[in-house]
């Protein structure tokens, strides 16, 4: 028998209203144990709230979800009460003592997973929103909470099955007087598919940039002004700033919110020859997490003449940003050179000094960086890495099945492996689909 | 009250068609005194639709009956006129083998076949009723009013469940034509209360070859030579004959739209569910009306039997608009017809009132199989009918039930989606209702299931002596075909293309590559030319699928592990939390044997099969 749980749904401490949440067969009698009689269904009504001695706990809004039409699919009970710390703990004790238990995290959506009232895709959506920090996590969260993730699979699903039903039936019915372009449209059909993965691959990262957060990497040599930008962007004191070669030995982020979305900014440790085993480190970090970002912010001071640059140098690629730094001071001998390096690899070139006038530009140019890269016609294929390698793995069959179509129950084991993968995303591909999609389709049945 | 007969036996099988048969036999392989009771016994073994057996799907289920020495297989060749293996030209997974078959010929074959299986009787008697004693099934009453007891009954009686059919405006009340419906053993079924359903399904008028034109017809004609469904069939004997190929013209369409509303169908008379893969002739016209032509296959009924079965008509219009229609196909321009078509509407069992051993669960003792359970085709009621009679067997003796795999047989896959998720039309086997298809082939069904099937007690020893002699020859020439081996150096001397990667690579290995054939290796290990046919094929077999049925090795791993995951017979759905009341009912309904089964279950999510794994977990902790 399934316990009846209950949790506060809003954050702790004190606020004006605290949402009481109470789910599992148990539900209904303990708000007739608190609150006398069970309101209609559905509908929010004003009752006192007492004690087994009937004492007054509160004046609460009450609603009553009986099962299945509820957010776990159980029996639940919501209960608005006047948020201070006596009345919660007042309720909390009349809920213990009816026998109801305080829920572990999640298990309210663990239910309406276990329930049907969610598909995986959407319990992901809900873990998203809670820890949701921006808008736009929260946005994007909210979209696959309304099944937008599990729509754009739901689509490639239903090509696949339609494939997979012209191999079934070019495999089942080989009497039929059946159309000759059946298997035909099968290689167009199926090209089409696995351009639309690969689409969906090559932009796979917006999802999970949007979830996790854009991840930028300030590089650059020592004493470039890596940390001073950092601290700039970041808009607080969070990193040490100092003029001493290899202070920042490690990597240090700060989480920024720009334009409604989450940015990862690290700072990281100076890039060159390690004077100790605690700065190599630091340096095996700082270039680790720099190689993984979404955009590095290369920091060279242009005054400088000692080819320091030339060691962070290596970790820029096309598409990132050049920071020109202290170009309050004389160019010193590394400019010309810098100023070429960042040309060849095509790198917008920042020329400004932090110290003196801030990182608007850099801010301004990060910003147009993150609305791009993280703004899409159509939701994400992937929010998260599973989903990707599901992805991944989907594409990998559809590549075998084109090189088989000509042993069509070969090519039908392939797209049967790629739906299953699809399927693991949000749900699971049946045969009476691909059955249902073949009569459909084809005049069979001689 | 009638006496009771003094006889006692353990199994009793009502019904002499495929299912019948095969279960009678079946039980007496496995050493039950066995008692058949028919209608006729002239009728054992009636094809009462199209005269064929086999194709893709149902080739494989006559195989794998053969394979647990099932009588199907073995009838069918001494009664085959034209032999044909479908998918020829593709991979060895999803050949079918398939035969146009006389009809009276394999009467005779399986009347004599079940004749000359010790320990079965047959008797001509129809059954007017269960004995139920205490709940369960203890025997019969004959309509002469004899009872016959016995431990088990099998009960495959097909379309006779309030059978009606539909021709034009006339409807008859009938079990298969001819037979009357038994009253007094339908309302025992119905009293049982087990939920029931209703299906139809439709045949095609028969016509008289002798007023056919052949001379305009194309001619399909049969493999030479011809490939037998039984593992122990040597060579086909009979004569083998031809079938007549033609189409429905825009004239036939343009009549049978006009009439439309004679159809049982279309004129809105009958409820019941048909086949989407047979569908009639009227619903091609309705549903498919871009096409102004469907291919019709004219198949003789016998060697010396003028009926011809035109494949591809089934119809329930009025028999003057069957005559119209049909003259205005190319051949048939002065046809006579011998027996009008018709629908056939009937009640069926939702098989899943069926444990997997196809036992009644509300009342011990009885079996189904066949059409009774929703199903269509000879080679399903049949298969059904072996397990069916097996296991009636085997609980006469009490012996434990059996059970086939998904991953072991298509006997296993059918099985598991009747009584697991139900049927909504006449169930049909096809090759893409198997997961794991490439394993489940017709050519290696005896690997698959004869010392399995020996296991279970079904296996006679002529059946069992033959096997022994091919598993020997095969376990040989893996073990060759594993031992010999070459360097990349050496087989590119000898004129083979594989990469040269230093690795050394089996025989087997070798013939994976496309462009290596058998008769190369012959050619470097010149004593393989010895090899007997059947091993050499399956050595090639082995080594066209080998990368598949590596890289399908996981799935069958985690498939097992879902069926090895059994669910406590006990079990309370009502009383499990995290569930839906509609999964509820649906998981009570069933009461699936292991999780694997669950997740199957229509309507039951990959929620509910979290919850439920997460509370047997808790109960076995």
């Amino acid at each position: 028998m399934t316990d009846t749980i209950f949790a506060l749904a809003t954050a702790p401490g004190r606020g004006a209203v605290a949402v009481m949440r109470l789910s599992g067969p148990g539900a209904g009698a303990a708000l007739d144990a608190l609150a006398g009689r069970r309101p209609k269904a559905r509908q929010a009504t004003v009752r006192r709230l007492r004690d087994p001695a009937g004492d007054v706990l509160d004046q609460a809004l009450v609603l009553w979800f009986p099962a299945p039409g509820s957010y776990t699919g159980e029996d639940c009970v919501e209960l608005h009460l006047h948020g201070g710390a006596a009345v919660i703990d007042g309720v909390t004790r009349v809920l213990l003592a009816l026998g109801l238990r305080p829920a572990a995290p999640g298990e309210f959506t663990r239910r309406a997973f276990e329930n049907g009232k969610l598909d995986l895709g959407q319990a992901e959506a809900v873990a998203d929103l809670i820890d949701a920090e921006t808008q736009r996590q929260a946005r994007q969260a909210i979209d696959q909470l309304g099944g937008a993730l599990t729509r754009r699979h739901e689509d490639w699903r239903a090509g696949l099955v339609e494939v997979l039903a012209r191999l079934e039936a070019a495999v089942d019915f080989p009497d039929e007087d059946l159309p000759a372009d059946a298997l035909s449209a099968v290689r167009g059909l199926l090209h089409r598919l696995r351009g639309a993965l690969d689409d969906a691959l090559a932009e796979a990262g917006r999802g999970l940039r949007v979830r996790e957060g854009y991840r930028v990497a300030v590089i650059g040599a020592p004493n470039a002004g890596k940390s001073s930008l950092f601290n700039a962007l970041a808009g607080h004191d969070g990193a040490i700033v100092t003029a001493t070669p290899g202070t920042t030995r490690d990597v240090i982020e700060a989480h920024l919110t720009v334009a409604g979305y989450k940015v990862l900014l690290a700072d990281t440790a100076g890039l060159r020859a390690a004077q100790d085993a605690i700065e190599a480190e630091g340096v095996r970090r700082a270039r680790a997490w720099a190689e993984g970002a979404d955009l590095r912010l290369w920091v060279v001071d242009q005054h400088a003449d000692d080819g320091a640059w030339r060691e962070a140098s290596a970790l820029a690629r096309a598409g990132d940003v050049c920071v020109f730094n202290k170009i309050d001071l004389p160019p010193g001998r590394d400019a010309a050179a810098v100023r070429v390096a960042a040309a060849t690899l095509g790198l917008p070139l920042i020329a400004l000094s932090v110290t003196a006038q801030g990182a608007r530009p850099v801010l301004d140019e990060l910003t147009r960086r993150v609305v791009r890269e993280s703004v899409g016609a159509e939701f994400p294929a992937a929010t998260r890495a599973r989903h990707v390698e599901q992805l991944q793995s989907a594409r990998a069959s559809l590549d075998r099945a084109i090189a088989q179509l000509s042993d069509p129950e070969l090519a039908a084991e392939d797209v049967r492996l790629a739906a299953r993968a699809l399927a693991r995303v949000t749900g699971r591909v049946g045969v009476e689909d691909v059955l249902d999609g073949l009569f459909a389709r084809f005049c069979i049945g001689k | 009250m009638t006496p009771s007969t003094r006889t006692v036996w353990d199994v009793i099988v009502i019904g002499g068609g495929h299912a019948g048969c095969e279960a009678a036999a079946a039980s007496a392989r496995v050493g039950a005194r066995t008692l058949l009771l028919t209608h006729k016994l002239e009728t054992i073994g009636e094809m009462s639709c199209n005269p064929a057996i086999g194709g893709l799907g149902k080739g494989h289920l006559v195989r794998e009956i053969d394979a647990m020495d099932g009588v199907m297989g073995r009838a069918a060749d001494r009664s085959g006129i034209q032999f044909r293996m479908l998918n020829a030209s593709r991979g060895p997974a999803v050949r079918g083998p398939r035969a146009q078959i006389d009809r009276a010929l394999y009467r005779k074959a399986m009347f004599d076949l079940l004749a000359a299986q010790p320990g079965l009787e047959m008797r001509a008697e129809a059954v007017e009723d269960l004995l139920v004693e205490e709940g369960r099934v203890v025997g019969v009453v004959g309509a002469t009013g004899t009872h016959y007891r016995s431990a088990a009954v099998v009960l495959t009686t097909g379309t006779f469940l309030n059978g009606v059919i539909h021709r034009g405006d006339e409807r008859i009340a009938a079990g298969r034509a001819g037979d009357a419906p038994s009253i007094g053993l339908a309302n025992r079924l119905y009293g049982l209360g087990l939920d029931m359903g209703r299906l139809k399904t439709g045949t095609p008028p028969r016509l008289d070859g002798r007023t056919i034109d052949w001379a305009k017809l194309s001619m399909q004609h049969g493999d030479t030579p011809p490939i037998p469904f039984s593992f122990l069939t040597e060579k086909i004997t009979s004569p083998q004959i031809a079938c007549g190929v033609t189409a429905t013209t825009a004239r036939t369409h343009a009549i049978i739209g006009a009439r439309l509303s004679e159809s049982a169908v279309y004129g809105g008379r009958l409820a019941g569910r048909g086949p989407r893969y047979c569908p009639s002739i009227e619903d091609k016209v309705v549903r498919f009306a871009d096409r102004d032509s469907h291919q019709i296959f004219l198949e003789p009924e016998g060697l010396d039997d003028p009926t011809v079965y035109p494949n591809g008509i089934s119809t329930s219009v009025s028999a003057a608009t069957q005559d119209a229609f049909l003259r205005t196909i190319p051949g048939l321009e002065r046809v006579e017809v011998i027996r009008h078509g018709y629908a056939i509407e009937y009640d069926y069992v939702d098989p899943r009132a069926l444990d997997p051993s196809l036992g009644v669960k509300r009342l011990a003792g009885l079996y189904l199989a066949g059409q009774i359970n929703g199903t269509t085709g000879y080679e399903e009621a049949a298969a059904q009918g072996l397990m069916a009679g097996l296991n009636a067997a085997r609980a006469a003796g009490g012996r434990d039930p059996v059970t086939l795999g998904r991953d072991q047989a298509y006997i296993g896959v059918m099985i598991d989606d009747l009584v697991t998720r139900g049927v909504t039309e006449p169930y049909r086997m096809f090759t893409s209702r198997a997961e794991f298809r490439l394993r489940l082939r017709a050519d290696n069904a005896d690997q698959r299931l004869t010392s399995l099937a020996e296991g279970f007690g079904c296996v006679g020893p002529e059946r069992a002596g033959a096997w022994a002699a091919k598993a020997a020859t095969l376990a040989e020439v893996r073990a060759e075909a594993a031992r010999l081996t070459l360097t990349p150096n050496v087989a590119v001397k000898a004129g083979l293309k594989v990469g040269a990667d230093g690795q050394r690579r089996n025989l087997t290995q070798l013939l994976a590559f496309p462009s290596i054939a058998f008769d190369d290796l012959a050619r470097i290990w010149p004593h393989l030319a010895a090899w007997p046919a059947f091993a050499r094929e399956q050595i090639e077999i082995d080594a066209t699928y080998s990368g598949y049925l590596e890289r399908q090795d996981a799935d069958v791993a985690l498939f097992q592990r879902d069926e090895g995951l059994v669910l406590p017979a006990d079990l309370d759905y009502a009383a499990l939390g995290g569930l839906s009341n509609e999964v509820r009912e649906k998981l009570s309904a069933v009461r699936p044997r292991t999780l694997g089964q669950a997740a199957r279950i229509e309507g039951v999510t990959p929620g509910a099969i979290t919850a439920l794994l997460s509370h047997v977990r808790r109960r076995a902790a």
